[in-house]
């Protein structure tokens, strides 16, 4: 690409904060007609904050936006899009219940005498469709086509309207390869026709098999624009979770690696689940770390809650103490000595109306059953325990969790579990969103556990973090598990390349 | 929570100061052959079925759930007990009529926990069915026809006295004993967690599905007891109209006690209050003298008000200072 005309959005100096959270601080973005702009930061850089800042859900505390070289102020997302700015975000926006041409057209439908004209609005919309290729009959119910068809007709809604820019949240996170070839041949013609698209997505391939441009951002700042030939997959990903290469390759191992033996507290045999992680061997030894390493969407989570029976597998088997276990939910692991402390903490961990008491004891009580409930001293000599050993503030038993930091509600999740004493307590992302304070808390945490005995599988976004921390790390790519490798002599950098997909797993522990 | 029943407990208040106004004598006790008379007395007997159906009501809808069948499967009870009693005036055929009744009601609770817990039905559907078949099936128990009894032991439920008529006795006796289990044993934490947030209860090892089941014979249960009630303060079984919108009463009770119908955190006391301030209401209209054209009009002012004092925003536009913000 020589030198651009001049860009149809510019945004400078934007910030924005919610309570607690500085979300983007001082991002400048640029977006150029007929290009495709991949926004990339992991998960919390603030690429959703920068999407719904230009389209007019969030107003920035500081920093100007301008359209076509105009400076706007959207006050609402509909405002943003009557001057150009589509959105179609991650999850269908449609009405399942409407035909096509109704979605393309709803809040916008050709009218004649006071009513609806139906005829223009199939015309209209037959348009639309043919316009982006897509042959499917306008007048039939949008309930009867596939998701990947249906994410189609809300690309076709969004530039229904005339539009300069369209954002695409995700669009690929539902869609199958052949599907995925489908959207992209959509988006060159667009492209062509002179949109700016801006791109959001996971898969590293996709971002460099559509994207012209790309901005990194991390923790809510600017990182870099780059255009995408510019910038290999390694530079892109030591810039998203933050190391240059230099530092990368300098990490040196500060922490004491344990080589636990001996059997496997739990095994993994070929289990998997389809559409979510392909099936993987896993071996997992009491008081040992084992590490999960892998971009967002390369299947850390579900590798996980399927050891915990949250989601059931389809294939293989799980073995405990070399015995085959039968998950049927949650509670057969539980039983087992299974802990799992969710990644989504507010959603699927703690119940946020209830105290940290009841939080707590939940697990506990849960394995009990509600005919026996623990006694009131118990329960108040665990709760005054776990508030004093994990530095849980306010130290008050009463007070409701929702009104918790995020660093004191993972903490109260995690005493959840550990009031059980699991055999294997999964951890998904328990750093994430918490202060430096609690983080270094909890990573020590991690570390006295498996001294004492506890076998724990810990799952992080940050590599470094991983890295540190386990004795083995097992590296996931696009819902694969690709590597194992032993965690004293491993490096981040090394971890990067077998996630980029540069590097042969060469390492690979037995 | 104190402050939340704050509002409800007011306008308890005021409904019965209301009253007094009007008829100076409401608030007179006497006793008279050893039972105790007065216009309180008859705001409790007459309010006793809605709040046993508010308080099954109430962990049915902590749960998340709703039961609309409340009302047909009082009314089931009442005419198991009735045709079973026939024309006997044996306490045991009475005591034996209304068991096989509340069992009968009990399989009923464990049809609608199985609809929303086992099949997976939203409970307003999945209730709705037992709601309309449960009228046709009182129907078919009693062939259709209006069955009177003359049981003196059955009179007792609905119109006896121990000092205070039993059916308040029987309705505090149960409200008594659900706030014991639920405090006493882990139900109530565990139903509040159902409540609030069901995946991460599901992730945390909760049965929750046992919960709902739970939840739900209890509800039909207290309808049962409720039906019962009806039933014997009138000494028939009347298929059509026992219990007929009490599942309406009951509901509103629950919401005007502070429950929210979105599920989680309850409040057994904040019913009760609920249930007065109903049948109060009910008393009021008539002590007032409204007329009856405009008696669902003026009750539905009141509950629109009450229901409003409680909402946060509104509350907010009303008051005039800033309240500061306790903790």
């Amino acid at each position: 690409m020589t030198e651009s005309p001049p860009p149809v959005v510019e945004m400078r100096g934007i910030s924005l904060a919610f309570p607690g959270v500085k979300a983007l601080q001082d991002v400048d973005f640029r977006l150029f007609p007929g290009e495709v702009h991949a926004l990339m930061g992991e998960n919390g850089a603030g690429k959703s904050t920068l999407i719904k800042t230009l389209t007019g859900v969030h107003r920035p505390d500081a920093g100007q936006v301008s359209l076509a070289g105009e400076d706007v102020a959207f006050s609402s997302p509909g405002e943003a899009q009557h001057a150009g700015i589509s959105t179609v975000y991650q999850e269908v926006n449609l009405c399942a219940n409407l035909t096509v041409a109704e979605n393309i057209l709803l809040g916008r439908e050709p009218r004649r005498l006071g009513g609806i004209d139906f005829p223009a609005m199939r015309r209209r919309a037959a348009e639309v469709l043919a316009r982006i290729g897509v042959h499917i009959d306008p007048a039939s119910s949008l309930s009867e086509h596939p998701i990947a068809v249906q994410q189609l007709v809300a690309i076709a809604r969004a530039i229904a309207i005339d539009c300069s820019v369209l954002v695409l949240d995700e669009p690929t996170s539902s869609l199958d390869a052949g599907e995925v070839a489908e959207l992209f041949r959509i988006m060159r013609v667009l492209r062509d026709e002179g949109v700016a698209i801006l791109f959001v997505s996971h898969f590293l391939d996709q971002v460099y098999e559509i994207s012209d441009r790309m901005t990194v951002l991390r923790n809510g700042t600017l990182v870099g624009e780059h255009l995408t030939a510019d910038v290999d997959r390694r530079t892109l990903i030591a810039q998203m979770i933050g190391r240059d290469l230099g530092t990368l390759e300098a990490i040196e191992d500060a922490a004491e690696k344990r080589k636990p033996s001996g059997p496997a507290l739990v095994r993994a045999e070929g289990l998997g689940k389809r559409g979510a992680i392909e099936p993987f061997d896993l071996d997992i030894r009491a008081g040992e770390v084992v590490g999960l390493a892998g971009l967002l969407g390369s299947g850390r989570t579900e590798l996980a809650r399927l050891l915990f029976g949250a989601d059931r597998a389809d294939s293989g088997r799980l073995l405990v103490d070399g015995a085959p276990l039968k998950l049927r939910g949650p509670r057969s692991a539980i039983a087992a000595g299974i802990a799992f402390s969710s990644e989504d903490r507010k959603g699927e961990g703690l119940v946020a109306d209830l105290s940290i008491r009841d939080n707590l004891v939940l697990a506990m009580q849960a394995a009990r059953g509600w005919t026996r409930p623990l006694p009131r001293r118990t329960k108040d000599q665990l709760v005054e325990k776990y508030l004093k050993a994990l530095d849980i503030r306010p130290a008050n038993p009463d007070a409701l969790v929702r009104t918790l930091s995020g660093g004191n509600q993972q903490k109260v999740l995690l005493a959840r579990w550990l009031v059980t004493e699991p055999r294997l307590l999964i951890l998904d992302e328990p750093t994430r969103g918490i202060d430096v304070g609690a983080k270094a808390q909890i990573q020590q945490l991690v570390t006295t556990l498996a001294a004492e005995g506890t076998a724990i599988l810990f799952i992080s976004a940050e590599l470094e973090e991983v890295v540190r921390i386990a004795d083995r790390i097992v590296v996931l790519r696009d819902r694969r598990k690709i590597a194992e490798l032993d965690g004293s002599v491993t490096g981040v950098d090394e971890v990067v390349e077998l996630i980029a997909g540069g590097a042969a797993p060469e390492k690979v522990v037995s | 929570m104190k402050n939340r029943l704050l509002w409800p407990l007011l306008a308890l208040v005021a409904l019965l100061l209301l009253n007094l106004a009007v008829t100076p004598s409401f608030f007179a006790l006497r006793m008279q052959d050893g039972h105790l008379y007065g216009g309180l007395v008859d705001v409790l007997k007459n309010g006793a079925p809605t709040l046993l159906i508010a308080l099954g009501m109430t962990l049915v809808i902590a749960t998340r759930g709703i039961d609309l069948s409340v009302g047909a499967v009082a009314a089931i009870a009442g005419a198991v007990t009735c045709v079973h009693i026939g024309t006997s005036g044996s306490a045991a055929t009475a005591f034996a009529g209304m068991a096989i009744a509340l069992v009968l009601c009990a399989a009923l609770g464990l049809w609608n926990g199985f609809l929303v817990a086992g099949l997976g039905i939203q409970p307003i559907i999945a209730t709705l069915v037992l709601m309309t078949a449960g009228r046709g099936v009182a129907m078919l128990v009693t062939e259709g026809q209006i069955v009177t009894v003359n049981n003196t032991a059955y009179r007792q439920v609905g119109a006896g006295f121990v000092v205070l008529p039993v059916s308040i006795l029987i309705a505090l006796l149960v409200l008594g004993l659900v706030a014991f289990v639920t405090r006493k044993t882990a139900l109530g934490m565990l139903i509040e967690a159902v409540g609030v947030n069901p995946e991460a209860s599901r992730l945390a090892g909760v049965r929750s599905r046992t919960i709902i089941w739970t939840v739900y014979v209890f509800a039909a249960v207290c309808a049962g007891i409720a039906g019962l009630m009806i039933s014997s303060n009138v000494s028939a079984a009347d298929a059509n109209n026992a219990g007929l919108w009490i599942e309406m009463d009951a509901i509103l009770a629950v919401v005007i006690g502070g429950t929210s119908l979105a599920g989680g955190r309850y409040s057994l006391t904040g019913t009760l209050l609920g249930a007065l301030i109903i049948q109060t209401l009910t008393t009021t209209v008539y002590t007032i003298g409204v007329a009856p054209e405009v008696t669902l009009v003026f009750k539905a002012v009141v509950v629109i008000a009450v229901c409003l004092l409680q909402a946060p925003k509104a509350r907010a536009a009303l008051s005039f200072r800033k309240v500061a913000v306790s903790s």
